[in-house]
């Protein structure tokens, strides 16, 4: 069954990409959502009926290479479970709606053919995806990442007759070469130390790697703390973290569903999903995860900030994802990887819901998607309406306080906050996320409220002829609805639940938790389960014992940005111009996206582009080209045209250069041959 | 004894008496009518002489003494030598029977220089070398000039006399030099007097005197000014034999005597031959960008490539040798087909040998054009045509001898080399509308067009099994 739901996607990938000249578009769109959605159930089945232990289905044999021994093999656990149905749901879902988003595009003429080729790329996405979460090896997740990276780039840049889609498309690719770079960095480590690219055998060397010490950069390290720092890094280019997260904004450029599916829900959380996937590595380095949570809350903050000003829908919701991605990274960076897979996992309903409801709004005001130009949309799309709503009580974390009932990111960022707190002693992170939630609240409802309410702005033309979504689009945004509200509340338990709960999830034996202090992991052998907590490593228990101001902190955070909202949007209008223009520095410097862009391009591009035209123009074309023309063109037919001229025709001539040949010989074996 | 005797040189008999009762029966009979027939029937005597050689010798045997030897190394040499005479004597038929050039001299003068190279390769001594060397060399002289009636052709022949007398009055006075110093004129006495890396200077002098004739005869640089001459004013068949089987005997004589009279002083003659080598490559590949007659341009090819085939002398190792016999053996193969096609190169019945001529080739004759692009890249050197492997196996001796610099310097005169085998190509494929060369017909040089370019396309499977017995050759020379 896994072999299925890894395989079928790439084959339906490969039929649509390169058959559809014989099946038919349709046939091709029909074909790739088929499949979708059948092994989308089939991961259903095999979530639903996994026990917790973790299970290897080999594939096939495929790098014997020296000691380097690997089999293509299937890691089945709890991780790879959640995973499983999170890519397929959404993917299916996104599918579905996809041809009623892409069944007419303007940025396509009449009679271009391009929804076989959109259908083909969605779907090899969600076969990389597969393969990245279901990853038995590094070399094999590596291959993942970068088919989820190739496949982002190709949907990027789909529209790829827009220069800002391609400028967006190359953009991403080269951000995520930095990080890749660091994780490639981090698997050639790994190898080197513990001899084996296996993740088994790298997490029974987790104990043996925090006491190595390595040298790399002139310097000495703990060998855990590097390759855990590294692997962070491709986790950071991945999942659009502060300083390798300027192409998450940009993806925009892509078609809507591509957002939803790649840049949302699955293709970004891979970083988390990383990190969590190394907790046995991630534990024997402190000072990694340390960073982890600093980066996390950073990302968390920085981007609220950055979304609260910005004014393009995607974008909006672009900079919300960052921003919890980073809510992510401080609980899998805490010790708390449950909690992290439980925020990721909730998110990626409600965020895929938030975006698709966006294409929603989008596809219904004829590709407008400056939210200055929407307003009193309500009417005119009630269906979307709901779904945004739901999606925003979700993000925003609405929900009971002290109690387990309330929307999807109630729960999950609630567990997060609250993982924060214990995890940092009320600490830096944890003040972020608090702030970073008020602003989460703040910038969602802004969004709803010029979209939805107030009177239409813009052109009245597109106002006048806005529609609701076709089925074909509203069906998913319905399902994922459900996901947005119950996700949450359904699978509390197994994921923020008591310590018993979640270890029997995961599949971790049951007597680690009593485990005494002194009982160090056995050496050589892969802790069991999917997500390892080292016996020190009390953070979760810890959290479900926080004060109660700590757990109605982020309820009344949302609070207020809810109040905010109301205020500037609904109740005074006019208030949003004059706080941007009592503090417009503030306002420009946020609107700018804190100039990362800039400062990037001055540091970063400039220089690079000018050693490149140095050595394009001086180096290659001056020097290479010079010397080579200069010599096929100059030095040879010179060459040709003497030897041209000595050849007279005279015997004479000939004849003298015969004996010319045979006295320079003679004298060259007088003076240096055998003689001495 | 006797008998022993000549039951090594039996081949070499059966030709030479074959040779001389063809020329009393011509004399007597039909003359000039019968060439036909000859040409076909000593092309076939020759084939079955190859065969003979081919498939029913084994082991090394000597004869009078030691003047004569018969091993791996001069059977390969031989086979080599018969096939390529044969397919030059049948391709130039046609051409020949067209401008009235049909002497029944011509089959039986190619056959006697054949028994003159046969001898060369066989030669293991200072005398049986000289008498080879002259032999081939008078009926080449001759066959030079066959077309009496026309001047170029006449000189061509005048020309290659004399420079060719000269070459022999050099080879003969090293040949004397060796000899007082040697005492002795077999190569098997030469190499005791040598001794090992200690030879008396003048048996040096005499060794490069030897050389300097054997250059003459390979047209390695600075004797090679007779080549293009030669190549351009002889009757376009005969140039193809100058440019086949002649390199191959006197490329395998020069092998046999550095390696069996010389041996011991290795390192004296590499250098030399390095030297050669290195020029010849570069001056072939240099001047021949200057060309526009397909000829010239062939004989400056075929002295960039007798550079090749030095460098993998110039190893003075078995791998130098055994890449020398199948470079040989790729070089003769690839004229053979390019020869083929030149001879058929006319315009209203009259020879052309200007390459501008070639112009849009590939649109009036598809199959013919892209055989030819197939030699002229394999002659080029290009992957993965046969051609390439020849230049690999030089380019590799050179390499494993420590003569790195010449190997690179081969790399790099094969670039330059490939400027005008490529022009040729862009001629035929991309070249200006101009006068277009005749239709040609179907004939035995078509055929050995065609079977040339497959050769060399099909060839890189496994060279037809050249290589091992090329390296069997290789170690009965060198021990």
């Amino acid at each position: 069954m896994e072999q299925i739901i890894l395989f079928a996607p790439l084959l339906a990938a490969i039929i649509a990409g390169f058959g559809w000249r014989i099946i038919g578009e349709q046939a091709a769109q029909w074909l790739t959502t088929g499949i979708l959605f059948l092994i989308c159930v089939l991961s259903w089945i095999v979530f639903l009926g996994h026990d917790g232990t973790t299970e290897h289905i080999e594939v096939m044999r495929w790098i014997q290479s020296g000691t380097l021994d690997t089999s293509w093999g299937i890691r089945m656990d709890r991780l790879t479970a959640i995973m499983l149905i999170v890519v397929t749901t959404v993917s299916a879902l996104v599918h579905l709606y996809s041809m009623g988003y892409m069944a007419h595009d303007e940025n396509w003429g009449e009679g271009e053919r391009y929804k076989a080729r959109f259908f083909a790329y969605l779907s090899f996405f969600t076969f990389a995806m597969l393969m990245l979460v279901t990853a038995d090896n590094l070399v094999q997740m590596f291959f993942g990442w970068e088919g989820v990276g190739v496949a982002s780039y190709l949907l990027i840049g789909f529209y790829y007759k827009k220069p800002s889609a391609n400028a967006a498309a190359i953009k991403a690719f080269v951000v995520n070469r930095v990080g890749d770079f660091g994780f490639a960095l981090g698997i050639l480590g790994l190898f080197f130390l513990v001899d084996s690219i296996m993740l088994d055998d790298i997490f029974a060397a987790g104990p043996m790697l925090a006491e190595t010490q390595l040298t790399f950069l002139w310097t000495e390290w703990n060998a855990a703390n590097l390759l855990a720092f590294l692997l962070f890094i491709g986790a950071m280019g991945k999942s659009a973290q502060l300083f390798l997260h300027t192409w998450l904004p940009d993806a925009m450029e892509g078609p809507t569903p591509v957002s939803a599916l790649i840049h949302a829900a699955t293709m970004v959380t891979a970083g988390v999903f990383l990190v969590s996937r190394m907790s046995p590595l991630m534990e024997y380095a402190p000072e990694a995860k340390t960073i982890v949570v600093y980066i996390g809350a950073m990302t968390a903050f920085f981007a609220a900030t950055v979304g609260l000003v910005q004014n393009d829908i995607k974008r909006v919701i672009a900079y919300s994802t960052c921003s919890q991605l980073g809510y992510m990274f401080v609980a899998a960076g805490v010790g708390v990887y449950s909690v992290a897979m439980f925020h990721l996992f909730t998110h990626a309903f409600f965020k895929a819901m938030l975006f698709l409801g966006a294409g929603s709004v989008i596809h219904g005001m004829h590709h407008e998607q400056d939210m200055r130009n929407y307003g009193g949309l309500r009417k005119k799309l009630p269906y979307t309406f709901w779904a945004m709503m739901v999606g925003t009580l979700a993000i925003t974390g609405v929900g009971i306080p002290l109690t387990h009932i309330g929307f999807a990111g109630f729960l999950s960022k609630d567990a997060v906050i609250e993982s924060a707190w214990a995890g940092t002693d009320a600490g830096f992170a944890f003040w972020a996320l608090v702030i970073a939630a008020l602003f989460t609240s703040f910038y969602s409802w802004r969004l709803m409220f010029m979209t939805f309410y107030g009177k239409p702005r813009g052109d009245k033309h597109t106002h006048e002829h806005a529609h609701e979504s076709p089925m074909v689009m509203l069906i998913p945004l319905g399902v994922l609805g459900l996901g947005a509200v119950f996700a949450g509340m359904i699978w509390f338990g197994s994921f923020f639940g008591d310590d018993e709960q979640v270890n029997r999830f995961y599949g971790i034996p049951e007597h680690h938790a009593e485990a005494s202090e002194d009982e160090s992991p056995t050496e050589g052998v892969a802790p069991e389960g999917a997500i390892f907590m080292a016996p020190d490593n009390t953070v979760m228990h810890d959290a479900h014992y926080a004060p109660k101001w700590v757990k109605v902190s982020p309820f009344f955070a949302m609070l207020i940005g809810l109040g905010f909202a109301l205020w500037f949007y609904i109740l005074d209008p006019k208030m949003p111009r004059r706080v941007a223009e009592a503090n417009r520095p503030l306002y420009l410097f946020l609107l700018n996206k804190w100039y990362f862009d800039e400062i990037y391009d001055f540091v970063l591009v400039r220089p690079a582009k000018a050693l490149g035209r140095i050595l394009w123009k001086r180096g290659d074309g001056g020097v290479i080209d010079g010397t080579l023309n200069g010599i096929a063109m100059g030095a040879i037919p010179w060459v040709t045209r003497l030897a041209g001229r000595a050849q007279s025709g005279y015997i004479f001539t000939y004849a003298f250069a015969m004996v010319i040949g045979i006295v320079v010989l003679v004298t060259w074996m007088a003076l240096g041959g055998g003689a001495q | 004894m006797i008998q022993a005797d000549l039951n090594v040189i039996l081949p070499e008999i059966v030709l030479a008496l074959y040779a001389m009762g063809a020329l009393l029966f011509g004399v007597y009979t039909g003359k000039d009518r019968l060439t036909g027939p000859l040409i076909w029937l000593t092309a076939g005597v020759m084939a079955v002489l190859a065969a003979w050689i081919g498939i029913g010798g084994e082991g090394t045997r000597e004869a009078f003494g030691g003047m004569f030897h018969d091993d791996g190394f001069s059977r390969f040499a031989k086979v080599t030598i018969l096939l390529a005479g044969a397919a030059v004597l049948v391709m130039g038929q046609d051409f020949m029977a067209k401008r009235d050039m049909m002497r029944f001299e011509y089959p039986l003068l190619v056959a006697l220089s054949v028994i003159g190279m046969m001898v060369m390769v066989s030669a293991g001594d200072l005398m049986a070398l000289y008498m080879g060397l002259e032999l081939q060399s008078l009926s080449l002289y001759v066959v030079a000039a066959m077309r009496r009636d026309s001047a170029r052709s006449t000189e061509a022949g005048l020309k290659y006399f004399v420079l060719g007398a000269l070459s022999s009055g050099l080879l003969l006075y090293g040949a004397s030099l060796t000899y007082g110093f040697a005492g002795t004129t077999l190569f098997s006495g030469i190499i005791d007097a040598a001794g090992e890396g200690q030879a008396p200077l003048g048996l040096l002098f005499g060794l490069i005197f030897v050389m300097a004739g054997l250059a003459f005869k390979v047209s390695a640089v600075p004797f090679h000014m007779w080549t293009p001459d030669v190549y351009e004013g002889a009757p376009t068949p005969v140039t193809a034999f100058f440019a086949t089987a002649p390199k191959v005997a006197a490329m395998g004589l020069l092998a046999r005597v550095l390696h069996d009279a010389f041996g011991g002083v290795n390192a004296d003659w590499s250098q030399v031959l390095a030297v050669l080598s290195l020029l010849s490559m570069f001056l072939g590949a240099v001047a021949a960008i200057g060309q526009t007659n397909i000829k010239r341009l062939m004989a400056y090819s075929s002295i960039a490539h007798m550079g090749y085939a030095l460098m993998g002398l110039a190893a003075g190792t078995v791998l130098g040798v055994q890449a020398m016999l199948v470079y040989m053996a790729i070089y003769v193969t690839m004229n053979v087909g390019t020869f083929a096609f030149i001879l058929s190169m006319e315009r209203d019945g009259q020879p052309v040998t200007d390459i501008a001529a070639l112009n849009q080739y590939a649109r009036a004759e598809p199959g013919r054009a892209l055989a030819m692009l197939v030699l002229l890249f394999s002659l080029a050197g290009v992957p993965p045509l046969v051609g390439f492997f020849g230049k690999f196996y030089v380019l590799r001796a050179a390499y494993d001898a420590g003569l790195v610099w010449l190997a690179v310097a081969g790399v790099v005169a094969s670039v330059i080399g490939a400027f005008y085998y490529l022009r040729i190509v862009y001629y035929m494929y991309f070249g200006e509308e101009g006068e277009a060369l005749d239709r040609s017909r179907a004939s035995v040089a078509g055929v050995l067009l065609m079977a040339s370019a497959v050769v060399m396309v099909v060839g890189v499977v496994n060279l037809f099994g050249i290589e091992t017995a090329a390296r069997a050759a290789a170690a009965a020379l060198v021990n």
